[in-house]
């Protein structure tokens, strides 16, 4: 087993499913044999706040929190999001993220504007970068709702997870009315380059 | 079996192992969550208190009556059930007792972030401390072998990290050869006047000692040699700080930081040449470590203030930070009320109004934020009403009719109904709103004395409001519909001028309420942009469904436009539109 530890970085706005994606991520892990720990803030943020959650895993994880500047992946569910949690990610780090904007208040109010050409600030400085429609992508799998899980699929290609282990936790963390979407979903990202 | 748990989880399952039979609390970030899952265990008797006080004292007596209690709260919950807490020290308990109390380091969801390891020593209660998910579970079992052993209640210190951080949990069984619970008297020990509590008060003294020096060999106090030219003494979150950051260090990790294992220390100290201590908040350890007269280096590196993290531990003894790239400049994206929230036309109303709103703790604390900006005061849970009483008799009688406090219904049941007693008993002229949402919207959507419902889902007497208030004395109490704002801004302005005491109540709930039949979404509304004259009315009560747009020519022109997913159809903005461009879609 790799001795090194994965960190990932989920970041978004409260709402948009974040917590779901990361504890399908983690117990994906876990049934893959790694010690896993994963970490983020309830409370006050998820009235449409700003979410960055951590998932880490490896032989033996000891902070739960990922140090700054070490993340490997940083998986954005919009992307000012994105872009305000890319101090997190080591030299080098790759990006997944959904092409979404989403306003907040001192944009929705008319006194700041959503900040323009966010994905090539993104791709300079961290040129792996796989930028996703979430929500067509989903569109075709047959739910706008499995955006995350399409994003997901995109994120496990870069994971050394095996593909059973993913299927598993997504049976599991997933209502079974929504399973059969959400695998064709996960595999979709998962077959993006 | 193996899960993935989150401390406040844990903490549940290890109550459940424990042959735990009642569980109790208020709600509070971050340790809400621990009452949330020990409903699923049926063996447990688990219910909300209206405050943590009220919770402490249920707890105390399941523990009197021979049972095994937990009871949990968020840091300054305690500062609520001290008055129970400090004599609970000096009585002792029958079957065990735990006290949870989760610290929220960097104020993530709260006012202050003051330390309850210093409750553990003032109140002369042990104190325990889990690092992850599975010692959460195995400290909340020993939490409740020692509290029965060293016959003291003994308290479990959570804080963010760990409550709502996730890690791998072996479980176990539920203990079944636990003394069933039976009436027993015994009034020398349990009745605390002051000749009993002379003779137990020397005890408590002799029990902690005694704990000091068992310490020593529990396994939770654990040294661990590696690198001996730094010594670290920790315990908690920044266990696993230390242990990522300064891989080799030697380490001490301390799993009860009450009673400190003195003798463990020395050793330790001993056997490095420089010490450290690790924490967050304040020197608790390091104090008394120094006390001891060992020089230990603590707050002279890191801060007192806020949570630790690795970087910053690497900061603190000067290790290279690892940054790639550095934070940019974009705008924030601070928490709002939710679309139709019916808290927002009361603000809307009372910044209309130009009152001095002494505010209170919940969703509604929300309304100090631009555009609303309608709080002037927030200081902790039931304060509002406290505070009206007390501006009133310094300001003139023209500014008194300017006061009112505003909170929240779990918040009045908690601690506001005592202020509004003193309100009318001591002749205060100030307003009070209760903003009744029918729930306790901020910590998660709990039930409440007023809900009708508890916490296992049993229905229950729902506390009439408008009746309580009349009983305390108040003469002047009006229920208005928050999402009607001309009525809502004349009954505030009617009683804002009357020279008495008044309440004034709203009677719409919380959208994000579930139970069939309390909340109804409204018409999905938008705007006719052939009729918006952009006059920006609309943007005045910071709807996050409502979105300006600017005119493509750059001017400062521009129309609103209703997100038709997030409107929730509540009519507020409608009736702020004057042209009437918003309407609800046919
Ligand atoms: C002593 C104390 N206990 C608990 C909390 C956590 N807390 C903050 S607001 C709140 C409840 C608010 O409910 P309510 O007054 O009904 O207002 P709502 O959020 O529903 O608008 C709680 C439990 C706290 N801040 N202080």
């Amino acid at each position: 087993m790799n001795e090194q530890i994965k960190n990932i970085l989920l970041v978004g706005v409260g709402g948009q499913g974040i917590l779901l994606a990361s504890e399908i991520l983690s117990e994906a892990a876990m049934l893959a044999g790694f010690d896993v720990k994963k970490s983020e803030i309830h409370g006050m943020s998820q009235r449409g706040g700003s979410v960055v959650s951590h998932v880490r895993y490896g032989k033996e994880v000891f902070s739960p929190i990922v140090p700054e500047g070490e993340g490997d992946i940083l998986f954005g569910f919009e992307l000012m999001e994105t872009c305000r949690s890319l101090p997190l990610l080591k030299a080098g780090g790759a990006v997944v993220a959904n092409d979404l904007q989403i306003s907040p208040p001192s944009v929705l109010m008319g006194h700041e504007v959503y900040p323009e050409g966010l994905v090539e600030n993104i791709k300079t400085r961290f040129p792996d970068l796989l930028l996703l429609d979430g929500q067509q992508m989903a569109e075709q799998a047959g739910n706008v709702k499995a955006a995350n899980t399409v994003l997901l699929g995109a994120v496990s290609k870069r994971l050394d997870i095996p593909e059973q282990f993913w299927i598993k936790a997504l049976e599991k963390m997933v209502p079974s009315k929504a399973v059969e979407i959400n695998k064709k979903a996960f595999l979709m990202g998962r077959a993006c380059k | 079996m193996k899960e993935i748990l989150s401390g406040n989880e844990a903490i549940a399952r290890g109550a459940y192992e424990a042959g735990c039979l009642v569980a109790c609390a208020y709600p509070g970030t971050p340790s809400t969550e621990i009452l949330e899952n020990a409903i699923k265990y049926k063996e447990i008797d688990s219910s909300w208190s209206p405050n943590e006080k009220v919770s402490l004292e249920v707890a105390i007596g399941a523990s009197f009556g021979g049972g095994r209690a937990l009871c949990t709260m968020k840091h300054v919950g305690v500062n609520v059930a001290a008055d129970p807490l400090f004599t609970l020290a000096y009585t002792g308990v029958r079957g065990g007792l735990v006290l949870v109390v989760a610290d929220d380091p960097e104020m993530h969801s709260s006012q202050n972030e003051q330390d309850s390891r210093n409750y553990a020593r003032f109140a002369k209660v042990p104190m325990l401390e889990p690092s992850d998910s599975q010692e959460c579970k195995e400290f909340t079992k020993l939490a409740f072998e020692l509290s029965e052993q060293y016959d003291m209640p003994v308290m479990l210190r959570s804080c963010t990290r760990i409550s709502h951080g996730k890690s791998i949990v072996e479980l176990g069984e539920r203990i079944t050869d636990l003394p069933t619970p039976k009436l027993q008297k015994n009034p020398a020990k349990l009745v605390m006047l002051p000749g009993n509590a002379r003779v137990r008060h020397p005890m408590v003294e002799a029990s902690l000692l005694k704990l000091s020096q068992d310490g020593t060999k529990m396994a939770i106090n654990r040294s661990e040699l590696r690198d001996k030219s730094v010594g670290i003494i920790t315990s908690g979150v920044c266990y696993q700080y230390v242990r990522e950051v300064m891989p080799d260090a030697s380490t001490l990790k301390l799993g009860m930081v009450h009673p400190l294992p003195q003798e463990l220390i020395r050793e330790f100290a001993a056997q490095v040449d420089k010490i450290y201590v690790v924490e967050e908040l304040d020197p608790f350890i390091e104090m008394q470590v120094k006390a001891m007269g060992i020089n230990a280096i603590g707050k002279d590196i890191i801060s007192q203030c806020g949570e630790l993290t690795p970087g910053r531990l690497r900061t603190a003894f000067g290790l290279p930070q690892n940054l790639a790239s550095q934070p940019e400049k974009l705008p924030g994206r601070p928490p709002n009320m939710c679309p139709g929230c019916p808290h927002r036309g009361v603000f809307y109303a009372l910044n209309q109004l130009k009152a001095y709103v002494t505010g209170d703790i919940g969703c509604y604390t929300l309304g100090f934020m631009p555009p609303l900006s309608a709080m002037d005061t927030c200081v902790c849970m039931g304060a509002s009403i406290g505070m009206a009483t007390g501006v009133t008799k310094v300001v003139s009688d023209d500014e008194k009719k300017k006061v009112v406090a505003v909170i929240g219904d779990s918040t009045f049941l908690h601690t506001g109904i005592n202020g509004l007693m003193d309100m009318v008993y001591n002749n205060s002229t100030a307003t009070v709103v209760i903003l009744d949402n029918s729930i306790t919207a901020m910590t998660g959507r709990q039930d409440n004395p007023a809900t009708g419902f508890t916490l296992m889902d049993d229905p229950a007497h729902a506390v009439d409001i408008p009746l309580l208030c009349k009983a305390v004395g108040v003469k002047n109490i009006r229920i208005v519909n928050p999402l009607d704002l001309e009525e809502t801004k004349r009954v505030l302005a009617e009683e804002m001028e009357r020279p008495e005491t008044s309440v004034v109540i709203t009677n719409k709930p919380c959208v994000l309420i579930k139970r069939e039949n309390v909340y109804q979404r409204g018409q999905v509304y938008s705007v006719d942009e052939d009729e918006c004259l952009g006059c920006r009315a609309c943007l005045k009560i910071g709807c996050p469904a409502i979105e300006w747009r600017p005119a493509d020519d750059g001017s400062k022109k521009g129309k609103a436009h209703i997100d038709s997913l997030l409107c929730n159809g509540c009519d507020v903005c409608r009736q702020l539109c004057k042209f009437d461009a918003i309407g609800s879609k046919k």
